[in-house]
């Protein structure tokens, strides 16, 4: 039973509103067994999974509605609507899920018409089995010897939970970054089971300067004297090196106009100068988002889930051509960049609908001028709503 | 306009009516309308698109079309329902792009001058330039990229040959502005402006055929006459690579 505590009204809206995928309730399901484990592509073997998924909406009599929506790195289940447990999850207590803006009766993707389903990764620590999750063998959590996961494991869990809800065929993939690459993925995985693939502020692969980025949050992490080679979960976690790689990425969610433009060189006046304090307005930000991150996220998660991104690359499914990967997906695709994103650049998302065209693939490519950077997929509801809605709805162009 | 301006004008309309095979009278008209409506948009750019009513006739039923400078994807959008086509636009301005993906148009948002980086060789049946090709840096570039990809090209364009853009420019003195050309010297996005006559010599030049040029003069829709380099204000011409002999 759903407990419904009190959650007041905010600029986030309600769970009363009309257009609000209301209190959700998030459900788990136990796949795998110890003589048929779930074996990850890097060959390592889980003998129980857990996921953990949200879905909104019904599922049409034919099966023919769904629409699986992919979180990005930190994200979750709680796509949308506002979690009647929020007492589990504190954070949730003030604001709904990561994609409300997208995601409710009439909204873009419109849960009135379609079920929605959302998935919790692999190696996550929002319900699904993960490193924080107790390893059966030994009872304790499997810290650093949960096995290394890939955005190809991540996809497949995902059919195989999508099987057991009776699930053959998906009207849509949508997701941003991280979840973006997942739906491209499921366009190589599965082409026949997926009809329209949304790509949004991501590539076939992250840049060097991306790899970059991580391998330095990582850093911060793996070096972190709380961190004790990951087994750290009956003592203090190593929250100054998770907050530390929050920090640096969260720069690389925004744009350098944007963070120009929220904070420019403001000075705090509420705390005394001349040390070494937050006492610019970026730098209080930054160490508030890292602050707040820890108390959410599990920096052994952040290790896998970063390397899973790192490792992506969608060309090694056409022998490291990214053309002759795409020669495999059979949807309809629509890839939407940022100009101010230098996470994925617009010119490596361009790049990726232009093998799709050499493929005679149906592409839509828009490129969206936004101050928001990276983050812009989350916070530009509207204009990304307007860019999903017809495109969800329309007739497939190549069937 | 001076009396002295006047009188050079009528004699101008007379000469020009020999030249251009239009009567003197329309000739005579349009110059007074002018005088009278200075240079003002009197004539207002087309609402309708004639040139999408003959591409919907003449590209058979089911072929794949790729039309460059789509703008809202209101042809493709036609060509997609109606003749069932295969449709892909490429576009650079935002606005018309969103409109494009609200028609349910498949598009890239992509400057045409870079040319048609990843689209392979012969990939469409068609492949269509309706009233782009001047307003581009290099419009030799994506004539040749339309050749290469597209088995048959469509190209439309305002002829700068036109008899109103001469007697216009000869009358006022001024960059001359008509109903395809609606632009002053300074908002104008044809920076390529040319003739009819100069396309067909860059087809010559380029071992390019015109199969078929339809054009329009006034509200009239006709294949291509004798003479119509300068009566047709707009052309549509088709092109293919001339069948090299062995």
């Amino acid at each position: 039973m759903v407990v419904v505590m009190e959650s007041g009204r905010n600029r986030y809206g309600s769970p009363e509103d009309p257009s609000s995928a209301g209190w959700t309730e998030a459900k788990r399901m136990r796949l795998f067994s110890e003589e048929e484990p779930f074996v990850t592509e890097f060959g390592g073997r889980l003998p129980g999974v857990e996921v953990e998924y949200e879905t909104y909406g019904e599922l049409s009599p034919g099966r023919e509605n769904a629409v699986l929506v992919e979180h990005a790195l930190s994200g979750d289940a709680h796509a949308a609507g506002w979690d009647g447990k929020w007492g589990e999850r504190p954070w949730r207590e003030r604001k709904p899920g990561w994609w409300d803006g997208i995601i409710g009766p009439g909204k873009a993707i419109d849960t009135r018409r379609f079920f929605v389903i959302c998935q919790n990764v692999l190696g996550s620590c929002y319900g699904t089995t993960g490193p924080r999750s107790a390893d059966p063998a030994t009872g304790k959590p499997y810290a650093l010897s949960f096995p290394v996961v890939t955005v190809g494991d991540w996809v497949r869990l995902q059919a195989k939970v999508l099987d057991e809800l009776g699930i053959e065929r998906l009207h849509a993939v949508v997701g941003g970054s991280l979840g973006g690459q997942q739906a491209i993925e499921w366009g190589l995985a599965f082409p026949e089971r997926v009809e329209r693939i949304g790509v949004l502020a991501a590539a076939p692969n992250l840049s060097a300067q991306g790899l970059a980025f991580n391998a330095v949050g990582r850093h911060c992490i793996l070096n972190d004297a709380n961190f004790r080679g990951g087994d750290y979960y009956d003592g203090a976690p190593p929250s100054s090196g998770l907050a530390a790689a929050r920090m640096l990425a969260h720069i690389t969610y925004l744009s350098e106009d944007g963070m120009d433009k929220k904070f420019g060189r403001r000075l705090r006046s509420d705390i005394e100068h001349g040390g070494f304090g937050a006492e610019f307005e970026v730098e209080s930000y930054l160490s508030h988002q890292g602050r707040s991150f820890v108390d959410r996220f599990d920096a052994n998660s952040y290790l896998y889930i970063t390397r899973a991104m790192d490792y992506y690359d969608a060309s090694r499914r056409g022998g490291g051509d990214i053309v002759e990967a795409c020669r495999r997906i059979d949807a309809d695709v629509l890839v939407v960049s940022f100009d101010t994103d230098w996470l994925y650049p617009p010119e490596a998302c361009r790049n990726f609908s232009r093998a799709l065209a050499m493929c005679r693939k149906s592409v839509t490519y828009v490129d969206l001028s936004s101050p928001y950077g990276h983050d812009a997929f989350l916070v530009e509801t509207e204009r990304v709503g307007g860019l999903l809605r017809p495109f969800l709805e329309k007739r497939r162009a190549s069937s | 306009m001076t009396p002295g301006r006047v009188s050079a004008a009528l004699k101008l309309a007379d000469f020009a009516s020999h030249f251009f095979g239009v009567p003197a009278e329309e000739i005579l008209r349009f110059v007074e309308e002018r005088r009278d409506n200075g240079r003002a948009r009197s004539a207002p750019h087309q609402a309708y698109c004639w040139q999408d009513d003959v591409l919907e006739q003449e590209i058979p039923r089911g072929a794949s079309v790729l039309d460059l400078g789509c703008g809202t994807g209101e042809l493709l959008a036609r060509l997609i329902e109606r003749r069932g086509v295969r449709g892909q636009g490429v576009e650079l301005s935002s606005g018309a792009v969103a409109e494009c993906v609200a028609r349910g148009v498949p598009v890239i948002q992509s400057d045409l001058d870079e040319g048609l980086k990843g689209f392979p060789d012969g990939s469409f049946d068609f492949v269509v330039l309706e009233e782009t090709l001047q307003t581009l840096r290099r419009p030799l570039g994506i004539l040749r990229e339309m050749l290469r990809v597209g088995k048959r090209g469509a190209v439309s364009f305002p002829n700068f040959a036109f008899w109103k853009v001469w007697v216009d420019f000869a009358v006022g003195g001024r960059m001359p502005v008509t109903g395809s050309l609606p632009y002053q010297w300074h908002d104008s996005p044809n920076i390529h402006l040319f003739t009819y006559g100069d396309f067909a010599d860059w087809a010559e030049s380029s071992e390019v055929s015109l199969s078929k040029v339809f054009v329009r003069s006034g509200e009239e829709v006709r294949p291509f006459e004798e003479g119509d380099d300068f009566r047709g204000e707009e052309m549509l011409v088709f092109v293919e690579k001339k069948q090299l002999r062995e």
